[in-house]
């Protein structure tokens, strides 16, 4: 209800601002006779936007310390025995006095002093509210008088609201930054609480990987060895790699060099229909079907393969990635010009030693580019490792046995916990921070090179 | 026809030439031949890829939109529903009071033997002299059911003492054993029903007692633990939505503007170039730092409520921001030159010019980039664990702010469930839905554009 | 007319002494030629014959076709989606488009400069060596250098490169880039050499370099020329094709076609009424 009135209230302040500057410089142009220099829209604008932002200061100032001016109201009205409790007891006092003053009533006997600071609320309520719609509205009103003060028909409304408008657009693009920002400075800042607890030197290059269990209390600190996530890590990545490369490779010279236009407009969508799928589809993929399959054919052939293991979780990761470094080198392979494929041809070179001996080499910058993006995507993905990997953080040199990740221990570390006090939950961040720099060093890297290799032939 | 009159020296050298080419042709050839059929064999391996994944979604996940349902006829015995009348609000009763008398008279309610009410509606339903203890039979029908017939009694008491037909979900293990999701021939031990709640289970499903129906549930239920045949996707829907709308009320302004603003207003410098960089590396940064940053920035600094919407759909949009940004910059880069000089040789100002001529021109690829932003959130999992999205919610978030699941959280949570052999199947029928819902918003983003680009 | 024989005549290349073309075998000889893109002919019925060591020049205003025809000469149609070719061309009597054609080996015999120089993103060195390594024609390094050594020679590029042989061949000055795609292409020896605008992308004084070599060439090759501008045509040119709309509306000695044009088409186009 109350908010019905102040948006109502600021529609109305709006729609008046807006009208009042529209017909002020019309009137003032055919009293001085001179043309403006905006169209009266854009003065109307303006006043809008000169009456609209105080008022609305008022307001959102009001909903930063209302709450607790009024929780100290209420405290102000309790007898000295009530206040002085703590805690629950106090915040279930005050709660049944909002109760009683909004009309919903309390179960159980009224006390008198509860009556008594129930109605001096109200009255705070209504008082309050009046003061601030005043306030809004006052300032509002004021700005309008000032505003329309301004208008003569030299006024630059429409610069005026265009510099609006940029600013906006800016503040709309620093948010892009900010994020940036933010995510280092959170990274950094619980990374640093979490080495207040661990050494940095037993961090990254700590062989062995037990935390122990957050409930035994921050003063039981395990071993935190990022080395066995690391190998992990880099485990599932390389697999991943080794399947989508090849595929993802050749899927692509064979849609930009060999396919029909039809076949390439019918293929091309389903593939990239795999670069749509969530990860915790694949995740579920790899866990119901790939690992048993995989395990099964181990048991056919005399090899232990565990069902939950780095090749499962690799492999279903590079069925994951196949679409992002097909699409890519299509990319690329297009950006190589026609005139050097028709220049290999044209001295009798085959269409393979033309992609092989001519075009690969030529668009190598690039594909390497999209490689590194693939390896910093592989490094980064989540779902799958966690469902399939088998969250076992061990040195292991066998990829056919369950291993954990870094994004693998991030999930298990912080999941059920939502106090960052102990090392235990800290060191998501730690490692957030180590995944962080390693996929923006191979982004920088690889987004440099894929730009480079585009300038070269524009 | 005269062959060349070149002398007999060069000829030889081109017979030479033309022998060394010859030589090599035929394992040329293969070599193309065998190139290709790497293409080929690439791209065959890439469909099948997607047809092996389709196909053990859908094979797994079909069954699961059918479910048991047993109807029974249901005797609300006033022998074991031993309570009082319902109260009735009194003149000059205060809300408060009457709501704390009329939980007493629930909470009687409740503490009725419901379970005594399902096994005797079991028992008459069985077929004449069959025999079965009391836990056999309840396990026959969910556990959750009961709660619907105190429901049913509550919202009508005038119910005690009458028979009526209530059709019933069985319980996920009857489920199991009737779809053979369950391993038939295991041993009494290794079963999850006794002898006699699957002899039963076949003789009900025999005389039609049983039957198979449409699982709306899973799309008007949440989430059970207690009750796993009934859980449904209601609640993470409902998460899933309001992050959705979260996203797109955030990350569409605010990513377009600042397209426009890097794009037609920043200057070309040091600095836009820096922010050009940043953006792009923001767009490859792994999905689970988006979750460290909401869980250390919005939950921990803001102290926003966690496993809530808001924080998700928050996150969220940072992740779409930078996709849709990039998008938008290349569809206003596409626009012609010539579009951005007619307006500005009318006399528009430059802000005029991309407002009024500029942006709608862009529409469709804007358009197209948000949908396909919106549905890689939507199917985004790690950031939301992260988060604690994760959570075991058991209702419908009223708000952004309650705690709530979302589709891709109640995947995993489902996924993780030990009663795997109902669960599988749950699984994959919620992946359907997920990808259902993606494939529509993709579908919804192709025709859109076709459209507008036709308008246009 | 008179003006215009004066115009060209003096530019005219002459055949060799007491020689008319009439004397050069005939080496390519093309009948009822015709190609479609899809739905669309772009060549209508091309029969002409192309003389053997001697420079054939196809003129006409862009989009008229013959570039298009060339192209079918060493079956670089073939690259194009939805190209069809009817019709018979025959390379020393055998028909480049017959079944048990290689088409690989067609264009070893047939080798072609494009329009805008195109080296490889390799060094020099690799770049001419690189038709003769796939067709089996050097069997090792020594080899492989006389091949560089003696193409890049004949191309006219060696002295200006023999110290940066293993630098990149994108390195060069566009003038030197297509002469080291025509080094490029002799180094295979083909036995006729399609040239597709090779100067409309350089500089004067490159395109006056280039017609040199051309003229130079002819001793050695058959070649085929596309060119836009009528000069270089009759500069370089013994024989000259005009096409226009698709069609080869006249052929002959090149002397002829620019002094003394038979059809009303052909006099617009040389007089510079048709674009």
């Amino acid at each position: 209800m109350t908010n019905l009135i102040i948006a109502a209230l600021l529609l109305f302040l709006l729609g008046l601002a807006y009208q009042q500057g529209w017909s002020r410089s019309q009137a003032v142009a055919t009293a001085t006779g001179t043309r403006l220099h905006s169209r009266p829209v854009y003065h109307g604008a303006l006043a809008a936007v000169w009456v609209l932002v105080p008022a609305v200061l008022v307001l959102g100032l009001w909903t930063a310390i209302g709450p607790d001016m009024t929780r100290n109201f209420i405290l102000s009205q309790l007898p000295p025995d009530i206040a002085a409790l703590e805690g629950n007891a106090l915040n279930s006092a005050v709660a049944r006095i909002m109760a009683l003053s909004s009309g919903s009533g309390v179960a159980g006997t009224v006390e008198p002093y509860e009556a008594a600071a129930a109605q001096a609320l109200d009255q705070f309520r209504l008082l309050s509210y009046l003061v601030v719609i005043g306030a809004a509205a006052g300032t509002g009103v004021l700005a309008l008088l000032l505003v329309r003060r301004r208008i003569v028909p030299r006024l630059r409304a429409r610069n005026e609201i265009e510099m609006v408008v940029r600013l906006a657009l800016l503040a709309c693009s620093a948010i892009a930054v900010l994020t940036t920002f933010g995510i280092v400075a959170s990274l950094f800042n619980e990374a640093i609480r979490f080495f207040t607890f661990v050494n940095p030197l037993d961090f990254f290059f700590g062989t062995v990987w037990n935390p122990g269990f957050a409930t035994t209390g921050t003063g039981a600190v395990g071993q935190y060895g990022i080395l066995p996530l690391l190998w992990g890590t880099v485990m599932v990545a390389a697999i991943a790699m080794l399947v989508a490369l090849p595929i993802g490779l050749m899927t692509a010279i064979y849609l930009s060099q060999y396919a029909s236009r039809r076949v390439r407009d019918v293929v091309k969508p389903i593939i990239e229909i795999l670069a749509g799928i969530p990860t915790i589809v694949y995740g579920f993929f790899a866990l119901v079907t790939v690992g048993p399959a995989l395990s099964g054919f181990g048991q056919a052939i005399g090899i232990d393969i565990r069902s939950t293991s780095a090749l499962t979780a690799g492999l279903v990761m590079g069925i994951m990635i196949i679409p992002f470094i097909s699409s890519l080198t299509d990319d690329i392979l297009r950006q190589v010009p026609i005139s050097l494929r028709d220049g290999s041809l044209g001295l009798g070179a085959t269409p393979s030693e033309t992609i092989r001996r001519v075009l690969l080499p030529a668009a190598l910058p690039g594909i390497v580019g999209a490689f590194l993006l693939a390896v910093s995507r592989a490094i980064g993905e989540t779902m799958i490792v966690v469902l399939a990997a088998g969250n076992s953080p061990v040195l292991r040199a066998n990829p056919a046995e369950p291993i954990s990740t870094v994004t693998v221990t991030i999930v298990n570390q912080l999941t059920g916990d939502s106090d960052f006090a102990g090392p235990q939950s800290l060191v998501a961040f730690a490692l957030g921070l180590t995944l962080f720099v390693m996929t923006l060093g191979l982004n920088v890297f690889a987004l440099y090179i894929v730009r480079r290799f585009r300038e070269q032939y524009e | 026809m005269t062959i060349s009159s070149s002398g007999p020296s060069t000829s030889a050298a081109d017979e030479a030439k033309r022998a060394r080419i010859r030589a090599s042709l035929a394992r040329r050839h293969l070599t193309e031949r065998i190139f290709k059929g790497l293409g080929v064999a690439a791209v065959v391996t890439a469909l099948a890829l997607v047809g092996t994944l389709f196909w053990m979604v859908i094979s797994k996940g079909y069954p699961a939109f059918t479910q048991a349902n047993v109807a029974l006829e249901v005797y609300f015995d006033p022998e074991i529903i031993d309570v009082d009348a319902a109260p009735v609000r009194a003149a000059g009763q205060s809300d408060a009071d009457f709501r704390a008398q009329n939980l007493a008279w629930q909470r009687q309610v409740t503490l009725a033997n419901w379970n005594a009410i399902v096994e005797q509606a079991v028992r008459d339903a069985a077929p004449a002299g069959f025999e079965i203890d009391a836990r056999s039979a309840l396990a026959l029908v969910e556990t959750g059911e009961r709660h619907r017939l105190r429901d049913l009694f509550v919202a009508n008491p005038a119910l005690l003492g009458q028979r009526v037909p209530v059709e019933m979900l069985a319980s996920a293990n009857t489920d199991n054993w009737l779809k053979g999701t369950i391993n038939r021939d295991l041993e009494d031990s290794r079963q999850q029903l006794s002898a006699q709640t699957r002899a039963l289970a076949d003789q009900l499903l025999e005389n039609g007692t049983i039957s198979f129906k449409f699982a709306w549930h899973i799309f008007t239920n949440v989430d059970s633990r207690s009750a796993p045949a009934s859980a449904g996707l209601a609640g993470a829907f409902v998460g899933s939505l309001y992050m959705m709308l979260i996203v797109i009320l955030l990350a569409v302004p605010i990513g377009v503007a600042s397209a426009i603003y890097l794009e037609e207003f920043a200057p070309k410098n040091r600095w836009t170039d820096l922010i050009e960089v940043n953006i792009n590396n923001l767009a490859a940064v792994p999905s689970i730092v988006f979750g460290l940053l909401g869980a250390a920035a919005f939950i921990q600094y803001f102290g926003l409520p966690r496993s809530a919407p808001i924080v998700g759909g928050l996150v969220l949009t940072l992740m779409t921001l930078p996709t849709i940004i990039i998008a938008t910059r290349s569809s206003l880069r596409a626009v012609p030159p010539s579009l951005r000089q007619a307006a500005l040789g009318l006399g528009a100002s430059k802000t005029q010019m991309v407002f009024h001529h500029v942006l709608p021109v862009t529409l469709p690829g804007i358009l197209t980039a948000t949908i396909i932003g919106v549905a890689q959130a939507l199917g985004e999992t790690a950031p939301l664990l992260i988060i604690g999205m994760n959570a075991f919610v058991a209702s419908i978030p009223a708000t952004p702010f309650d705690q709530a699941s979302a589709l891709p959280a109640q995947i995993y949570l489902w996924q993780g469930n030990e009663n795997r052999n109902f669960f599988e199947a749950r699984t994959s029928a919620a992946i359907m839905v997920l990808l259902a819902l993606m494939l529509a918003l993709n579908a919804i983003a192709v025709l859109l554009r076709r459209r507008l680009e036709r308008r246009g | 007319m008179d003006m215009m024989a004066g115009k060209f005549a003096a530019n005219v290349t002459p055949l060799e002494e007491g020689m008319s073309l009439s004397d050069h075998p005939i080496r390519l000889e093309a009948r009822d030629v015709c190609v479609h893109y899809g739905a669309k002919q772009a060549l209508y019925d091309v029969s002409i014959d192309i003389p053997d060591r001697a420079v054939t020049a196809f003129i006409g205003p862009s989009g008229c076709g013959k570039s298009t025809f060339l192209r079918c000469i060493n079956r670089m149609n073939d690259t194009i989606e939805g190209a069809r070719v009817t019709g018979r061309i025959a390379l020393d009597g055998e028909d480049v488009y017959d079944r048990s054609l290689d088409v690989v080996e067609l264009r070893a015999r047939v080798g072609m400069v494009f329009q805008k120089p195109n080296p490889f993103p390799k060094s020099i060195f690799e770049n001419v060596a690189y038709g003769p390594k796939i067709h089996g024609m050097v069997r090792n390094k020594a080899e492989a250098e006389e091949v560089v050594v003696s193409s890049l020679k004949r191309a006219g590029l060696f002295e200006e490169v023999k110290d940066r042989l293993h630098e990149p061949g994108t390195g060069l000055s566009g003038g030197q880039q297509q002469r080291l795609c025509i080094a490029r292409a002799i180094a295979t020896r083909p036995e006729v050499l399609l040239m597709d605008e090779p100067c409309s992308a350089l500089d004067p004084i490159a395109t006056a370099i280039i017609e040199e070599l051309i003229d130079e060439l002819r001793e050695n090759f058959t070649i085929v020329i596309v060119t836009h501008s009528m000069q270089q045509a009759a500069r370089v040119s013994q024989k000259t094709a005009f096409f226009h709309l698709g069609k080869l509306i006249e052929e002959g000695d090149t002397a002829n076609i620019f002094t003394n044009p038979a059809k009303k088409q052909t006099q617009d186009y040389i007089m510079g009424r048709i674009g």
